[in-house]
């Protein structure tokens, strides 16, 4: 695909009309919370822009969030930006392979120096790890982020484990796994998170950057406000049931049948901001707590470690009932050592103890 | 010589400190509802008044001495010492302020004891040379007199020639053997000799074997209001040594609150060992006379009487229904103050208060309280069973003009006996024969 | 990454644990160094035992004597309504059921939560009143240590971070709930050290009181 064309161009070329681009210029524009005023604008640098070039690195991951990106049901919204961006570099994806997609890497970084997006997915061994643990063509995930992330012009970590860490980063973190943002200080950087992450947030935010130039309005964890900026419950169907104090409370009593609220089976949902609720999964078809299941929280920092999936968000991870028990102990024979000491005292004071008598008494007369 | 010092009150408190007074302490939330149960506060309105902070030497105590945290405190430098001027500042609030009626102990809601609390405390005032003039002069008589009034054998004497002429019975002295040793109070025989005079009338008609003791006339125990267990033990021992010199089983307190308390519940714990006879109040003696059907009586009072319970006899002694039912054996119009029982209020003169010439006004201040509850029923006469309150409702009921006599409720069981019972024949024989 | 889903982390983590820890060694060093000290023997002949009146007074000084709640309605009352809200809140709403359930493994049917809402307000605006009397009322005023105006900063604070956490009123909600588990912990940590050791001592204190009085024949 040549580089030069146009979206618009490229669009035409297969044969998308105006009408079906300016639908996508709208929906784009929703997607991203952008008020509809902006979908001409949106339509007029969409059709100017040039196809960017995007070089995709994959490390400590799964290619789960590389599945749910291509796997959505055509013709997609997604699959349309996809064909917006030249992809110069992606494991999954590229036809090339060996020293060829190395080249084809390098080549895309030379040619298009402080232009080009990075998109990480996997979490990376930090750089006190053992090189050892994730590497390609023989360099570590390490080396190759660093060297590739040099003259970017913004990273977009997709998927937990590039936005927190994820799986590999759970305890003990055996591969001393780092999130991207934990490596890369000086490049704008987007965290699209999730496990995998939601297709439409991917797309919303490469046609934010390719509208607008710029990268999207973030949240504390760097992640984009239109897709992260409400929580699961909020936004959560189910939460009328949550408010009536109506809760499944196992996956099949009648609570769990009548679609009750799902906090008591550990619903992550009040502390994880994601837009499952919002955009649904599998081309609008269904997301988990529709499902019947609770949220994970996959889209928020430590997930895996935050306390077991079916626990209510109440319930701390774990209690250490051993060293509750010392400190118990320990407090006890304090105790007894405090009281004793004071019967000690008073007992020996009581030995010599002097009793009043009508002489000292009439002193005070 | 040995004085009295802070440091020996300090030991003295630290002594004092047992389960219950650090549970009370670590219990305390500072409600202030105590307030809401004490005389003083309520008539004053005076916050120092408050039960629980009067009781704040002791907590220190407690505080830097008993717990953890009070010692980390205090090794940091954040403890707060009792001193001197503390003790002083608190002599006032412990004894001039304080019945140790413990009516907050009934109302506290986390349940804290407050006066079990201050006559611990008390026992430390006294050794830190912090207890009121009146109260010491008090107990000083009574160790070396006898009698907290100074009061002798040969006045009793004088009592008993009066009683004797006018009943024309024999008033039993050191009689052994006999199975009730009655004990007097100083206040009885000076202020209400016809109490002397009833129970010799009663026990004739009742046949009760009984005497009284020249070795040991005096019940009332100034060491128990002054709070010092030295003084009070060797009160109570002479007790223990004329009853046991005259073999007796029982032994009678008189109408009188915290005589009744000294010996009952603190004088075996002060000597240190169990009596060799049980002791009870007269009215509890009469009592089980009329449940036992051995007090024959005939009419009733007609008038409007009310009863003022002692707090030494009803709450903290639970002598609560046997003064109810002899008011029914001679009363026909009784009527209960509002709060009464163990929910009663004090007169305001009982725990040494009515000793301690200083406390006078806050006596009488007090005693609005009582008032109050007794305008509220407008009794025609009150009845009472306490030498102290009864001399505390008469002065509080001539302060305010109010035209309402004090009566004791054994003279009035008294003046109702059948002239002429079916004596008994061992009765007979053993009490007092008619001259 | 320091967010607020690691800070209700830690405090769901390590801080919980040092929580417990302190409460713990406080806890217990308080209750034995109260109970070791012992009582002396009592010689005095009793009238009644101890153990029935102490148990009966543990549960009837719960409700205060008629002549008590006419002289002080407004303490009596008050301190009901954010005692009773408080512990209600405490032991049966959902979060709390599902904390003891998976903390100690037992569990209770809980209140549904527009119950608890409304019962945490009563709580507040009864904390609140609470406040206003101590400050207030000249008793309370004389005998307050500041203490008092601490242990009350960090009840309140425990109750109004749960019901801005339960409203969403802070956002992010991680940092909602991390601030009403830290306040909770913060709670648990003065426990012992203050004059909240009357949630485990009043059983105690009540116990001697009517022990006391009931083997001297008094219902107290």
């Amino acid at each position: 695909m040549a580089a030069s064309q146009t979206l618009a161009e490229q669009l035409r070329a297969q044969g998308v009309s105006r009408r079906g681009f300016l639908k996508f210029c709208a929906a784009t524009a929703s997607l991203m919370a952008l008020p509809p005023s902006l979908i001409p604008r949106i339509a007029e640098a969409l059709e100017a822009a040039r196809r960017p070039s995007v070089i995709w690195l994959s490390f400590q991951e799964c290619t789960g969030c590389t599945e749910s990106l291509t796997r959505s049901h055509a013709p997609t919204l997604e699959g349309l930006i996809f064909e917006a961006i030249s992809l110069d570099y992606h494991h999954t994806l590229q036809a090339a392979s060996g020293e060829a997609a190395e080249a084809a890497r390098l080549q895309a970084m030379r040619d298009n120096a402080g232009a080009y997006l990075v998109v990480v997915d996997g979490s990376i061994p930090g750089p006190e790890a053992n090189p050892g643990y994730s590497t390609v063509a023989g360099h570590s995930n390490h080396a190759i982020l660093m060297e590739t992330v040099e003259h970017a012009a913004a990273v977009i970590a997709v998927g937990t484990c590039a936005a927190f860490g994820g799986l590999p980063r759970a305890a003990p973190n055996p591969t001393g796994a780092r999130a991207v943002m934990e490596l890369v200080h000086d490049k704008p950087i987007v965290n699209i998170s999730g496990c995998p992450p939601i297709p439409m947030a991917i797309t919303g935010v490469l046609a934010h950057y390719l509208t607008f130039g710029r990268l999207p309005e973030l949240d504390a964890y760097r992640r984009p406000l239109a897709f992260f900026g409400e929580s699961i419950h909020d936004r959560c169907y189910r939460r009328p049931f949550y408010d009536r104090g109506l809760f499944a409370e196992s996956f099949d009593d009648e609570g769990a049948r009548q679609g009750w609220c799902l906090y008591r089976l550990g619903c992550k949902g009040p502390t994880t901001y994601n837009a499952c609720a919002t955009q649904r999964w599998n081309g609008g078809t269904s997301w988990p707590i529709e499902a019947g299941h609770p949220c994970l929280g996959c889209s928020e920092p430590a997930f895996w470690d935050a306390g077991g999936f079916y626990r209510a968000v109440s319930v701390p991870p774990r209690v250490n009932a051993a060293a509750l028990l010392g400190a118990g102990a320990a407090g006890a024979a304090l105790g007894a050592g405090t009281a004793l000491a004071a019967r000690h005292l008073t007992r020996d004071e009581q030995q010599h103890r002097e009793p009043v008598t009508v002489e000292e008494l009439e002193k005070k007369l | 010589m040995s004085e009295l010092s802070l440091e020996r009150g300090l030991a003295a408190l630290r002594a004092e400190i047992d389960a219950p007074v650090a549970a009370f302490f670590s219990s305390c939330v500072r409600c202030g509802l105590c307030a809401q149960s004490c005389p003083f506060y309520l008539e004053t309105g005076d916050p120092r008044y408050t039960p629980i902070l009067k009781l704040e030497p002791l907590r220190r105590v407690w505080e830097a001495e008993f717990t953890l945290w009070g010692r980390i405190k205090r090794w940091l430098g954040l403890g707060q010492e009792v001193s001197d001027a503390m003790l002083a500042e608190w002599e006032p609030l412990l004894y001039d302020s304080c019945t140790m009626c413990g009516r907050c102990s009934m109302v506290c809601p986390v349940g804290n004891d407050l006066a079990y609390m201050i006559r611990k405390t008390r026992e430390g005032m006294v050794q830190s040379g912090h207890a009121p003039e009146g109260l010491v002069a008090a107990s000083v008589r009574a160790i070396q007199t006898g009698s907290p009034m100074g009061l002798q054998w040969k006045t009793l004497a004088v009592q008993i020639q009066h009683v004797e002429r006018s009943t024309g019975l024999t008033v039993p002295v050191d009689r052994a053997g006999a199975e009730y040793l009655v004990m007097l109070s100083s206040m009885e025989i000076i202020n209400f000799p016809e109490y002397l005079e009833a129970i010799t009338r009663i026990f004739d008609h009742a046949g009760v074997r009984w005497t009284l003791s020249t070795q040991c006339f005096e019940a009332t125990n100034a060491g128990i209001q002054i709070g010092s267990k030295d003084i009070a033990a060797e009160l109570v021992e002479r007790v223990v040594a004329a009853a046991s010199a005259l073999g007796v089983s029982r032994v009678i307190s008189p109408e009188c609150g915290h005589a009744f308390t000294a010996i009952r519940w603190e004088g075996p714990n002060l000597i240190g060992r169990p009596y060799p006879f049980r002791v009870f109040h007269i009215i509890e003696v009469l009592d089980e006379l009329r449940r036992d059907g051995r007090l024959h009586t005939e009419g009733k009072e007609a008038d409007r009487l009310s009863m003022h319970d002692p707090c030494n006899l009803a709450r903290k002694s639970g002598v609560i229904g046997e003064q109810r039912a002899l008011m029914g054996l001679v009363a026909e119009n009784f009527v209960d103050l509002d709060e009464h029982g163990r929910f009663q209020w004090c007169c305001g003169a009982g725990g040494g208060v009515s000793s301690n010439e200083r406390a006078e006004p806050l006596k009488l201040a007090a005693f609005k309280r009582k008032k109050a509850q007794i305008e509220a029923v407008e009794p025609e006469r009150m009845v009472t069973m306490c030498a102290t309150c009864r001399t505390q409702l008469e002065e509080g009921l001539e302060e305010f003009n109010m035209d309402i006599p004090v009566v004791g409720l054994t003279e009035m069981i008294a003046e109702h006996l059948v002239e002429r019972p079916a004596v008994e024949p061992e009765a007979g024989t053993e009490s007092g024969q008619p001259a | 990454m320091n967010g607020a889903m690691e800070f209700l982390l830690w405090t769901k983590g390590p801080m919980f644990q040092i929580a417990l820890g302190i409460f713990a060694v406080g806890m217990l060093a308080r209750l034995f160094e109260i109970l070791l000290l012992g009582r002396a023997t009592n010689h005095a002949e009793a009238r009644a035992g101890e153990w029935l009146p102490g148990l009966r007074t543990v549960f009837t000084r719960t409700i205060p004597d008629p002549g008590t709640f006419r002289r002080a309605p407004f303490d009596v009352l008050v301190g009901w309504v954010w005692h009773l809200g408080f512990i209600i809140v405490l032991l049966l709403s959902v979060p709390h059921v599902e904390l003891i359930a998976g903390v100690f493994g037992v569990s209770w049917p809980a209140l549904p939560n527009p119950v608890i809402d409304l019962l945490t307000a009563i709580t507040l605006a009864g904390l609140v009143a609470a406040l206003l009397h101590r400050l207030l009322h000249p008793v309370k005023r004389r005998i307050s240590i500041p203490q008092d105006y601490l242990v009350w900063a960090l009840t309140f604070a425990v109750v109004l971070t749960g019901y801005l956490a339960y409203h969403r009123l802070v956002e992010p909600y991680p940092l909602a709930l991390g601030m009403h588990i830290l306040s909770a912990e913060l709670l648990l940590i003065c426990l012992p050290f203050t004059k909240l050791t009357h949630i485990f001592t009043t059983v105690f204190a009540r116990w001697y009181n009517g022990a006391a009085f009931g083997r001297k024949g008094v219902r107290s």
